[in-house]
């Protein structure tokens, strides 16, 4: 079983070990281990840790995240602070320019908190519930595959293709996101389906 | 990467060519100064600018954007020349010995079977010869003119360091230092890694610029080494998971391919998919494909793809072009073809080239969705933000709907690094107002799409009616099922081929290796080369023992690498014929006497013997291919193009204007600009205190680098009278951007052909929306035009004019 280990418990449970991970050649071997849990824990008091990686760029860099609330207890969590993860074989702790300032990323004033709509020559957003957002979206999809799906070519063969309507995916979701999103958009027969890997 | 960022450290040698790791790839660029500090490594930089790469570099040379190929074709050149060739492994593990058919020719800059008209190739001729046993035929003696290694030899003899110098402006001499010290790694004890981004992708032979520098790399014997490798720095942090999971027009996930309407039943998408070897005795992996394919099948469409409907074939869209990528799709739309799009993430108005054509596209929709954590550019199209988005609301009729989304911190999954990691993350924060995650978006459309189908009737609704949707809350699918469901699991027992009566997995249970995939319809697989990142073990892309033994840089207990958790593609390579380490000090498997072991998962059958079977086995030859047949749609070698957009004419090839195996829509080829009238070699870049678009939304960042500008050399600042710091106008052909200048010395002037080629810097960060400065970019001037074999735009090289701007700005 794979479980999540924080570090202070892999720093705890592997003190004697150490030299033979990556660690050992950082110094914390046996004393320096301790040393260096004492200082943590002190910081860390009152914060959850959870593992993430850097968005960013494909060095994947790990970070640790620390909130106020712990969201595996279902709590409301605050992102306080994100620092590089030492125990991480690529980073080891270090963040460039980019995933040093992740925190103000997450908290950033543009990120966007509510659905919004902008009708045709409208010159500004307008305020819409979710409901209404995805009721709108799966109309506007449904009508323009119904009139425009084309289940045979000219040549009689089947083609079942709807190329009225494209679908871009990111870069930055997950692969999980990503499987998901395959079955909804080739189910409905989209050819224009594409992402980020090129820009 | 076909190797990861820690096996850098084991490297005599790095090349950085087509990116700059330095600034773009910081902490994984750390590997490299561990290279060189432990153990004596050597940094090469080769860039139009001396970025920060090369101001930690051991040498230095310039080059012109969009000469790669010629650059390296010359190294091959120099090293075939010299004998500094890696020859047991040229002749064991590539084509090199392969004869290629007589009618394949290459004169005056294209390969045999040119159509103008079409700007395609018949590429009947780009083949090997093949004999009465049905396999190919090769003379080992490398003496028959028409074999791989002599064409090669011939193909590369005009890129002499004289013709390097003409096309590329790096001086001769600088030329030949790096040309020796590249050549020292033929050694079969020396590795040189290739570390590569954007750089090499965005141009119109991107493809090539690539291969090209593979094919030096296996005429070194630097493939499948630790310390070598294709290294591709991929741009974002899972570009590769998105490009795995075949989120293209024409991928299935696992690089399966969507049919073609040609293919007009399963029988005949299969007829080309079988995949003979080629020599005898290979293991021509793809031989499989009906396996991952008739799973992947099963994990859409569950019971419904059965063998009676070929397994659900005809629910599959069929393509009648090659592939609908974000350039053709851009087009459709500016032709008024296509109605809706949804953007999930992306921000392609800052993105994709020819940004007026972009903004017009958008225009013509009917609907735009776009789901994205932060308020992009693309999301706002319509809005009127001045000289940097001169657009009147009231002339466009697109709706747009903008959801908001979740970011990293408040979500649960993988991410695929550059080095094939799968790496699991949790969610730490709760998503800031109303946004919520992909999945749960996703499965909200699904929802009411299959609400509306089941309602109200319409085309083919069964396809998304019968998606296989085995989540415990259909409303909010949980990574965890998802990635359950990409391993792949046994809808039946799957049982031993070679004993009938052994269970290998039991019903229902998770898989533990894509070689339990079978083609019957019982086992269900999301995407093949994930199978093993979650099996009855439990998460293995959330593993965190970081132990790493002998320092050998592996790592293999920390999370989980596809494909099989292999670190080292094609690491059967690294050893003889006699399955021996060419390299003692540098292991990665051997052949013990009756299988292979070491430090990493074979990238071969682990009972395959040495001599017999060889290392590249996802080919039917069993070999790498110096000499790639109709694979590519450019030419099976790679030859010297101009961009689209020159300074200078091709000089290998004067009558060929860019390249000629490239898409190039109508309206577009007449937006082409000329030499006479934009004099200068522009190319994009990004700055190490920016990510894309994201960053300029980031307080620290935004305050770090807050503005727009270009950057060039003092000698074209003086010739223009451009002040450092003043403000200049850029024109190319498709629109023009107001910037200061950054004046330096890390850009110099190149003498190409006999011409002085200046070379302006135009960085790609700002826009209208964040807490930057607003600012334009690249995309306003760059061509609509990609790569002729995977359409990545032109962003790197193409043609501006510069002046100053005597009113100042505000
Ligand atoms: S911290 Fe920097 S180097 Fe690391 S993943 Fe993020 S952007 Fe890349």
């Amino acid at each position: 079983m794979n479980m999540e280990l924080s570090r202070r418990t892999l720093l705890k449970g592997a003190g004697v070990g150490l030299a033979g991970t990556a660690l050992g050649a950082f110094g914390f071997g046996g004393i320096e281990a301790a040393y260096a849990d004492a200082i943590r824990a002190f910081k860390l008091v009152g914060t959850t840790e959870t593992r993430n990686t850097c968005p960013y760029c494909s060095v994947a860099c790990g970070v640790i995240m620390y909130s106020k609330g712990d969201l595996t207890k279902g709590e409301k969590a605050e992102i306080t602070h994100i620092e590089g993860d030492v125990d991480h074989p690529t980073n080891r702790g270090t963040l460039c320019p980019k995933g040093a300032a992740l925190l103000d990323f997450v908290k950033s004033e543009t990120r966007l908190t509510k659905p919004r709509i902008r009708k045709p020559g409208a010159d500004k957003f307008e305020d819409i519930s979710w409901n209404d957002a995805l009721d709108r979206i799966a109309r506007l999809m449904k009508d323009d595959r119904d009139a425009n799906f084309e289940a045979q070519n000219q040549d009689g063969v089947t083609v079942n293709r709807w190329k009225t309507t494209g679908f871009l995916a990111a870069s930055a979701s997950t692969n999980e996101t990503a499987f998901l999103t395959y079955k909804v958009v080739r189910s409905t027969g989209i050819l224009a389906f594409d992402n980020q890997a090129r820009v | 990467m076909t190797n990861s960022w820690t096996d850098i450290k084991n490297t005599d040698l790095v090349i950085i060519m087509g990116g700059n790791a330095a600034e773009a790839h910081p902490c994984g660029f750390k590997w490299v100064t561990e290279a060189k500090a432990n153990r004596g490594a050597k940094l090469i930089v080769v860039d139009p600018r001396f970025t920060r790469s090369a101001s930690v570099a051991d040498f230095y040379a310039p080059i012109r954007q969009g000469t790669d190929i010629a650059f390296i074709l010359g190294l091959i050149n120099y090293c075939i020349q010299n004998d500094k060739v890696h020859w047991d492994y040229v002749k064991a593990f590539t084509n090199a010995t392969y004869l290629v058919k007589d009618g394949f020719s290459f004169k005056d800059g294209l390969f045999s079977g040119y159509d103008e008209s079409k700007r395609e190739y018949d590429k009947s001729s780009w083949d090997y010869q093949i004999g009465e046993d049905g396999f190919v035929m090769v003379d080992d003696t490398l003496s028959n003119p028409r074999c791989v290694w002599n064409l090669l030899k011939e193909h590369v003899s005009v890129y002499t360091p004289e013709m390097v110098e003409r096309i590329c402006g790096t001086p001769k001499d600088k030329y030949l230092k790096v040309a020796e010290m590249v050549a020292e790694t033929s050694s079969p004890t020396k590795t040189m890694t290739s570390m590569y981004a954007l750089g090499w992708t965005q141009h119109s032979k991107g493809s090539q610029n690539i291969r090209s520098m593979a094919m030096l790399q296996l005429i070194l014997g630097n493939i499948g080494m630790r310390g070598g490798g294709m290294n591709a720095l991929r741009g974002h942090s899972n570009i590769q998971g998105l490009t795995d999971i075949g989120l293209m027009s024409n991928l299935i996930p696992g690089y399966l391919t969507i049919p073609t309407q040609k293919e007009v039943d399963f029988a005949t998408y299969m007829s080309t998919r079988g995949f003979k070897p080629l020599r005898p005795d290979q293991m021509s992996y793809w031989q499989n494909y009906k396996k991952f394919f008739v799973s992947f099948q099963k994990s859409m469409w569950g019971d419904e793809a059965q063998p009676w409907n070929d397994f659900a074939y005809d629910w599959l869209p069929k393509l009648d072009v090659p592939a609908y990528d974000v350039l053709r799709a851009f087009e459709l739309m500016h032709q008024g073809k296509m109605n809706g799009y949804v953007c999930q993430g992306f921000n392609p108005l800052l993105s994709f080239p020819n940004r007026k054509k972009c903004t017009d596209a958008l225009s013509k929709l009917k609907f735009l969705v776009t789901m994205d954590p932060l308020d992009t550019e693309t999301a706002r199209f319509w809005e009127n933000h001045g000289e940097y988005n001169d657009v009147d609301p009231s002339q466009i009729q697109t709706e747009v709907i903008q959801l908001p989304s979740t970011c990293f911190a408040e979500d649960d999954g993988s991410l695929v690094n550059s080095g094939r990691w799968l790496q699991w993350h949790w969610a730490g924060g709760t998503p800031p107002g109303e946004a919520q995650r992909d999945t749960w978006i996703m499965a909200q459309i699904w929802k009411r799409l299959k609400a509306l189908y089941e309602k109200e009737d319409g085309p083919l609704p069964d396809p998304i009616l019968k998606v296989r949707w085995p989540y415990a809350d259909p409303d909010d699918p949980k990574a965890d099922e998802i990635a359950r469901e990409i391993n792949g699991y046994a809808i039946e027992a799957v049982y031993d081929p070679t004993d009938p009566t052994k269970v290998l997995v039991e019903k229902g249970k998770q898989l533990a290796s894509f070689g339990q995939l079978r083609d019957d319809g019982t086992t269900s697989c999301g995407c093949w080369i994930y199978t093993g990142c979650f099996t009855e073990d439990g998460n293995n892309m959330a593993r965190r023992d970081n132990s790493d033994p002998d320092e050998a840089g592996f790592y293999s207990k920390w999370a989980f690498s596809w494909p099989a958790n292999r670190r080292i593609l094609y690491n059967r390579a690294s050893a003889d014929m006699n399955g021996q380490p060419w390299d003692p000090s540098r292991k990665v498997i051997a052949w013990n006497g009756t299988k292979w072991e070491g430090y990493d998962v074979p990238d071969i059958a682990p009972t395959a013997k040495p001599d017999v079977v060889g290392p590249f086995i996802m080919n039917p030859e069993g070999t790498a291919r110096l000499f790639t047949r109709t694979m590519m749609k450019d030419g099976p070698f790679p030859a010297h193009y101009e961009p689209f957009e020159s300074p200078i004419a091709n000089p290998v090839a004067p009558n060929v204007k860019g390249n000629p195996a490239a898409r190039v829509f109508e309206g577009d080829m007449a937006q082409f600009g000329e030499a006479e009238k934009f004099p200068y070699a522009a190319t994009s870049y990004r700055l190490t205190e920016h990510f894309h678009f994201w960053t300029k939304h980031v307080q620290p960042n935004a305050v770090m680098q807050p503005e727009f500008f270009v950057e060039i050399s003092e000698q074209l600042a003086e010739e223009k009278g451009i002040k450092q710091g003043g403000w200049v106008k850029v024109m190319s052909n498709r629109g023009e951007v107001k910037a200061k200048a950054v004046v330096t010395k890390r850009i110099k002037p190149l003498q190409c052909d006999g011409k002085t080629v200046h070379i302006v810097g135009v960085p790609l960060h700002w826009g209208f929306t964040g807490v930057a400065k607003k600012g334009l970019g690249p995309n306003t001037l760059t061509p609509f035009v990609g790569d002729a074999n995977i359409e990545t735009p032109e962003y790197k090289a193409f043609l501006v004019d510069i002046a100053p701007l005597t009113e100042p700005v505000s």
